[in-house]
């Protein structure tokens, strides 16, 4: 099948996105720690994809990405340790979030802004409530233990360099996805839902279906990123996914640039490596991490993306090419 | 057979009866003019008609299928298309994906807007239309950043792309200079020429006068007049209503 070209510059995009991602353990070396660092941050950037989706794109506040990340990583976890394989469980987390995405949606045609805001966050709160109470099912506090990794044809994953390009390979996937969806109509009315949700509805948006889309697809995004979460770290307990943790995420999406496709990118990035720069600092580092984090906010708003994108035009008087934003 | 009927239509927001029983109809090919004093119920009755508001009573007819309460959206894909007091656009986006969004969700299912099919003959049809109202220069300019008169022109632009049958514009001279005001009130009658049915609500009322063929006057939720434009002007309970008895 022939691909419009337009499809074509989308996955030459989703290539040239993940080859600088996977490039960085090249860089800075494939030692135990590092790759480690680098899968989880591939990881979080599969989960900050999809809350670009819902908060970047669509304009729908969400405090309660954590939970679908959660629902994914205990979704796997528990189906495998009582003898699934990883596929079926894997497909079926997607599922479950996609499903639990959509049904978190539907109160979206009613609230908006803050409203949103606290619904989701309630949502988050009941996720982490049944994690730890659960225990028969999920282990309470103990969490759950032993989960493998799968193999794919005769390919071990169990070493940390394999699982690493096995996450990355996801990550292409769902770029690729993320790239066509957010420049198909469906992006655009995203987008103008987030602009102009009374024009968006009278020149024919259907809000409650594309409202419940975004979610649906945000949460799918997040549901994958914990299926996988929870093969890199083979444990998994509820202190993984408490409320904070969407707090964290929306802080990761702020800085990297919402609204901007390579703000997931370099959210994750920025937000997880600059703790690991800063370690040296020792105490102070926390505080040096919330200053860099307020002081990006305050000068760039539009996170650095957006920054990056500002850089580009002054320097080559031009917009930068293949944005998707 | 009725284009457009309005039957007895009530909003009420508590206390406060917005529109008290209202009744009119709008014929095809026609420019109704929509006037009265301000805090009549003019925007009210455009939102309840619209699907933007819930009616407390009455109906509302589109080509003999009643149409009360549908949702904008609906409304929409039946033909039937607004704009707004305070220009609504998409600020961010450029002129051009303002006049694509205006258009996209009129088309197929939304599962094949998922593929862009059918953008450019959309895409032609936004040109021709920007050409028509002179803001064809402008389409890859970011929305926000327009004069307020093009953004008036871009609203225009962005209710004609899906060729509503019937299109309602809520104050489009307001805050507009002279000579653009008379550009739109020109475009307005070209389009009206070429078989397209106005509502219009306007302050304006020389140019109202002049524009339409005939005249509907609310005052405090009520229709306390309708005919042809120069009889409304010597209309006593209109000019009891405008300048007071």
């Amino acid at each position: 099948m022939q691909l419009p070209a337009s499809n074509k510059k989308y996955i030459l995009s989703a290539v040239l996105y993940v080859a600088a991602v996977i490039s960085v353990p090249f860089f800075v070396g494939f030692s135990p720690y590092y790759l480690y660092l680098s899968t989880l941050v591939v990881i979080y950037i599969i989960s900050v994809m999809g809350l670009n989706i819902t908060l970047g794109y669509a304009g729908q506040i969400t405090l309660g990405h954590a939970a679908f990340m959660g629902i994914g990583a205990y979704t796997v976890s528990i189906l495998t340790l009582r003898g699934w394989s990883f596929w079926p469980a894997f497909l079926l987390a997607g599922l479950i979030s996609l499903l639990l995405g959509a049904i978190i949606g539907l109160p979206a045609i009613r609230v908006k802004d803050h409203y949103l805001a606290f619904v989701t966050l309630g949502f988050g709160s009941i996720i982490f409530l049944f994690m730890t109470n659960e225990e028969e099912l999920t282990g309470g506090f103990r969490g759950l233990y032993g989960i493998e990794r799968p193999q794919i044809f005769s390919l071990s994953l169990s070493s940390d360099r394999a699982f690493y390009f096995f996450v990355a390979s996801f990550l292409l996937i769902l770029t690729a996805a993320g790239l066509w969806l957010l420049n198909s109509k469906w992006g655009r009315a995203f987008k103008a839902i987030r602009e102009n949700e009374k024009r968006a509805e009278m020149v024919g948006v259907n809000l409650l279906a594309y409202k419940v889309a975004a979610f649906a697809i945000g949460s799918l995004y997040a549901g994958l990123s914990g299926g996988l979460l929870a093969l890199l770290m083979r444990f998994i307990e509820p202190t993984s996914f408490p409320v904070t943790e969407s707090f964290w995420l929306l802080i990761m999406l702020v800085v990297g640039g919402r609204g901007r496709f390579e703000g997931a990118f370099i959210g994750p990035l920025v937000v997880m490596v600059l703790p690991e720069l800063l370690r040296g600092t020792e105490g102070l580092y926390f505080v040096l991490f919330s200053l860099i984090s307020l002081f990006i906010l305050i000068f760039w708003p539009s996170g650095l993306a957006g920054l990056l994108e500002t850089l580009f035009e002054k320097v080559f008087d031009r917009e930068m090419p293949g944005l998707t934003k | 057979m009725s284009f457009f009927r309005i039957n007895n239509l009530k909003k009420s927001f508590y206390d406060l009866q917005a529109l008290a029983g209202v009744s009119f109809e709008v014929k095809e090919g026609e420019i109704l003019g929509l006037i009265g004093p301000n805090g009549s119920g003019k925007t009210t009755l455009f939102n309840c008609v619209t699907g933007m508001l819930k009616v407390s009573g009455g109906e509302v007819f589109f080509r003999s299928r009643e149409v009360t309460n549908y949702k904008p959206h609906s409304l929409y894909k039946l033909g039937v298309g607004r704009t707004f007091q305070l220009v609504q656009l998409f600020p961010e986006m450029t002129v051009m994906e303002n006049m694509l969004m205006a258009i996209q969700e009129s088309q197929g299912s939304i599962w094949t807007r998922l593929f862009s099919i059918g953008e450019e003959e959309n895409r032609r049809k936004a040109l021709e239309l920007l050409e028509f109202l002179d803001i064809l220069h402008l389409k890859d300019q970011i929305a926000e950043n327009l004069s307020y008169g093009q953004q008036k022109l871009l609203d225009l632009g962005m209710v004609l792309m899906s060729d509503p049958e019937l299109v309602l514009l809520d104050e489009p001279l307001a805050g507009v200079n002279p000579s653009l005001a008379n550009n739109i009130l020109k475009r307005i009658s070209e389009l009206n020429g070429r078989d397209k049915t106005f509502l219009i609500i306007e302050h304006n009322m020389e140019a109202v006068m002049d524009i339409a063929s005939r005249i509907v006057v609310l005052d405090h939720g009520e229709k306390i007049a309708q005919g042809r434009p120069e009889r409304i002007q010597e209309d006593e309970l209109v000019l009891e209503a405008y300048f007071g008895g």
